[in-house]
């Protein structure tokens, strides 16, 4: 045998581990979510579930999706139907893979790839076409329209993301995530600090690719029900459900690594045990502002929203790029 | 060796480049978020926009004109309540003023008063439902709170008054309801509105002005519902007004026309308020009449709990009530528009016809015209901000 048996239970572990934290961080943001949005709403929110403060809310709610009946249209391609949902929640797996919460080779990140910012943009889109998949099999016009939508979203969204991180990868050096929190370590300061303007654009970027509030228009309740998740119910909807939160949580970590020096902090040894603490921390800030803006603003229509990424958005990103580079050649 | 007309035919094969797109119908309802109950839209639409819409109504019928023929006039109260469920008062008023001229009775000056302070707080809680409901249909889920908050504050006075929060079936030929305030043992004592209604009124007259406000603060000035709604779904004043558009509708798009002005139904004319008038007709200047229509509402309360008439609140009417053979049509400025009751009687115990116009069913008449040409997204905006409600239209 050339893989021991140490191997095999090494990634029975890491599997168990992965299938227990993914949920767990889509259900702690969810909570979050129901929350804040309560209280902004002068609403308490959950209130029962688990004896104090409804924290058991979303363990019930899972339960309940996971008794109801899978329901697949007749009308729906029934294997693109049922694979769809696995495919978006993959794409948010797979990002954790990428992400530093420690200096540490060994247990601070899954893999360091060399190419770790590369990897991570583009298995972030992966979900997209889980999405396009859930809308074009679901046999619904109203799917149909919000599989398109996310399409078209992601095209337009997708350059001003991939430009604004180029200008954290030239500040750095390097495409390693590790290293581009090393970067941020060693010269003590994140990049946001430099980098505002590419900040700015990831983050909206980021609520786009998100489908979030001011940019949801994939799902958009008023206009087409509930756009590609319409036809879906129970467990595969769940899956949906989760994969937003937890593409949240996979968005705002890269996000604190690429600007905000991911478990690097002032008086703080990155190699102490508190690292993944403070990029929690950082995530949460970020968090916060997304639940923020999801509850305090209206939506955006899809063509003003391509008009925003490619006549405000893309120029912004490329001129920033430019500067950074020159400015790196210049100092 | 080519053959000469197989070259010629050849080249004038022409490739296209156009794509043809095929069209795609879309039902939008009867079961849908955001058509207000079961209105429905068949849609021919291209991607997202739309070629053509037919609006399909009707799935609300509940033959109120045909009920009203075999009613009493009483009982005939209890059915107008449920035409415009949202602001129920205001649709008792123009029926029994209707029937109040035949019988040429009229109500005594407190009842007057009391039907007009109702009504004035049917449209506060009608418009607030469309303050609630108008950033929900945008996406922004939380004016909602801020404004049904509000609106149950102004339902919990109508309750205390009527009894009823939609239905309050509180008028009455010649007057309104004496209401119990005090126990059994001084029934005719207390026949009045509640102890403390007043001062209540007052107060909640205080925090909807300030909801207004922060109904303002949180929705006027967001960049995204301005973009949302300035400019979308323009109603130019004389195509809304060959449509029949009325109320806030064609007022926002540049007319002052309004019927507490013009007509005498309720006691207006001692009333100092003013008539907001926006000259756009976009969705934007819908919501912001609405907006100070509130305000308005608000004023006119109070000022009518300040200087209330004191004396009864009926004034002599038969024990069993039989109208004058005539006819007669009564109009009034509801919540939604112009609505009014063509009463037509031949003597009986109930009207021999009522023809009922509906604010809402001329408002929704204007769609297929507004919706040509309209993307998906506004069309939810534009029939937002038309502000209808199906039980109006169907009536």
């Amino acid at each position: 045998m050339i893989l021991g048996l140490v191997f095999w239970f090494e990634l029975a572990i890491k599997l168990a581990a992965a299938a227990a934290v993914v949920p767990l961080i889509g259900m702690v943001i969810g909570y979050g979510e129901m929350k804040l949005s309560a209280h902004m709403q002068s609403r308490v929110g959950p209130y029962f579930a688990g004896g104090r403060f409804g924290w058991a809310q979303l363990i019930a709610d899972g339960i309940k999706f996971i008794q109801k009946e899978d329901i697949v249209p007749q009308e729906a391609d029934r294997p693109v139907f049922k694979w769809a949902p696995a495919l978006v929640m993959l794409g948010t797996m797979a990002l954790l893979v990428v992400i530093p919460f420690h200096p540490s080779s060994d247990y601070g990140i899954v893999s360091d790839l060399d190419v770790g910012i590369f990897y991570a943009l583009a298995i972030s889109s992966v979900s997209t076409i889980g999405v396009l998949m859930a809308g074009w099999s679901s046999a619904n016009k109203y799917s149909l329209m919000g599989g398109l939508r996310a399409a078209g979203q992601l095209i337009a969204y997708e350059l001003p993301l991939v430009l604004a991180t180029v200008g954290v990868v030239i500040q750095a050096g390097t495409m390693s995530m590790q290293g581009i929190v090393s970067a941020q370590v060693a010269q003590s300061w994140p990049f946001v600090l430099t980098q505002f303007v590419g900040f700015a654009i990831f983050m909206i970027a980021t609520l786009a690719e998100l489908t979030r509030l001011p940019f949801d228009m994939p799902i958009a309740e008023s206009e087409l029900v509930m756009g590609y998740v319409t036809e879906y119910s129970g467990f595969r909807f769940l899956f949906f459900f989760l994969a937003e939160f937890t593409n949240m949580f996979t968005m705002s970590v890269i996000a604190v690594t690429l600007f905000l020096g991911g478990y690097g902090f002032w008086g703080i040894n990155p190699d102490s045990l508190l690292s993944p603490l403070i990029v929690f921390a950082k995530v949460g800030v970020l968090l916060f502002f997304m639940i923020w803006l999801r509850w305090t603003l209206p939506r955006l229509r899809e063509d003003q929203l391509q008009t925003l990424a490619w006549k405000w958005l893309i120029p912004l990103a490329i001129a920033n790029l430019i500067v950074t580079a020159v400015l790196k050649v210049v100092i | 060796m080519m053959d000469p007309t197989l070259a010629h035919h050849l080249s004038e094969v022409a490739v296209s480049v156009e794509v043809e797109t095929e069209g795609m119908t879309l039902n939008i309802g009867p079961q849908h978020p955001s058509t207000h109950g079961v209105l429905r839209l068949v849609a021919r639409v291209d991607g997202e926009r739309a070629s053509s819409v037919r609006p399909v109504i009707g799935y609300m019928h509940r033959g109120y004109e045909k009920l009203a023929e075999v009613r009493t006039y009483p009982q005939i109260i209890t059915i107008v309540n449920r035409i415009d469920w949202v602001s129920g008062f205001a649709n008792e008023i123009p029926f029994v003023v209707a029937a109040e001229r035949l019988m040429d009775i009229e109500a005594p000056p407190r009842a007057q008063w009391i039907r007009l302070v109702l009504t004035e707080m049917a449209r506060i809680s009608s418009h607030l439902v469309f303050m609630a409901s108008y950033p929900l249909e945008l996406g922004a889920a939380t004016p909602l709170f801020f404004a049904l908050r509000e609106r149950e504050r102004v339902l919990d006075l109508l309750e205390s008054v009527t009894g009823g929060r939609f239905h309050p079936n509180f008028n009455r030929l010649g007057g309104v309801k004496p209401v119990y305030a005090a126990g059994p043992t001084t029934k005719k004592a207390g026949m009045d509105i509640p102890a403390g209604f007043l001062n209540e009124t007052r107060d909640a007259m205080g925090k909807v002005l300030g909801t207004c406000e922060e109904i303002e603060d949180l929705v006027a000035g967001n960049e995204v519902f301005l973009a949302r709604t300035k400019g979308v779904g323009v109603i130019p004043v004389e195509i809304g007004a060959s449509y029949g558009v009325s109320g806030p509708n064609l007022r926002a798009s540049g007319t002052d026309f309004d019927l507490r002005k013009v007509s005498d139904y309720l006691p207006y004319a001692d009333f100092d308020f003013d008539i907001p008038v926006r000259p756009n007709g976009d969705c934007w200047d819908r919501w912001w009449v609405r907006l100070q229509e509130i305000r308005q509402s608000a004023r006119i309360i109070t000022q009518a709990i300040d200087g209330l008439p004191t004396g009864p609140l009926q004034a002599k009417v038969p024990r069993i009530i039989k109208v004058p053979a005539g006819e007669t049509y009564v109009r009034a400025e509801n919540p939604k528009g112009e609505m009014g009751y063509y009463l037509v009687s031949t003597g009986g115990l109930g009207p021999y016809r009522l023809k009922i116009r509906s604010a809402s069913f001329s408002n929704l008449s204007l769609l297929p015209w507004l919706l040509e040409g309209a993307l998906v997204p506004d069309f939810i905006a534009i029939m937002g901000s038309l502000d209808f409600v199906l039980g109006d239209v169907d009536r």
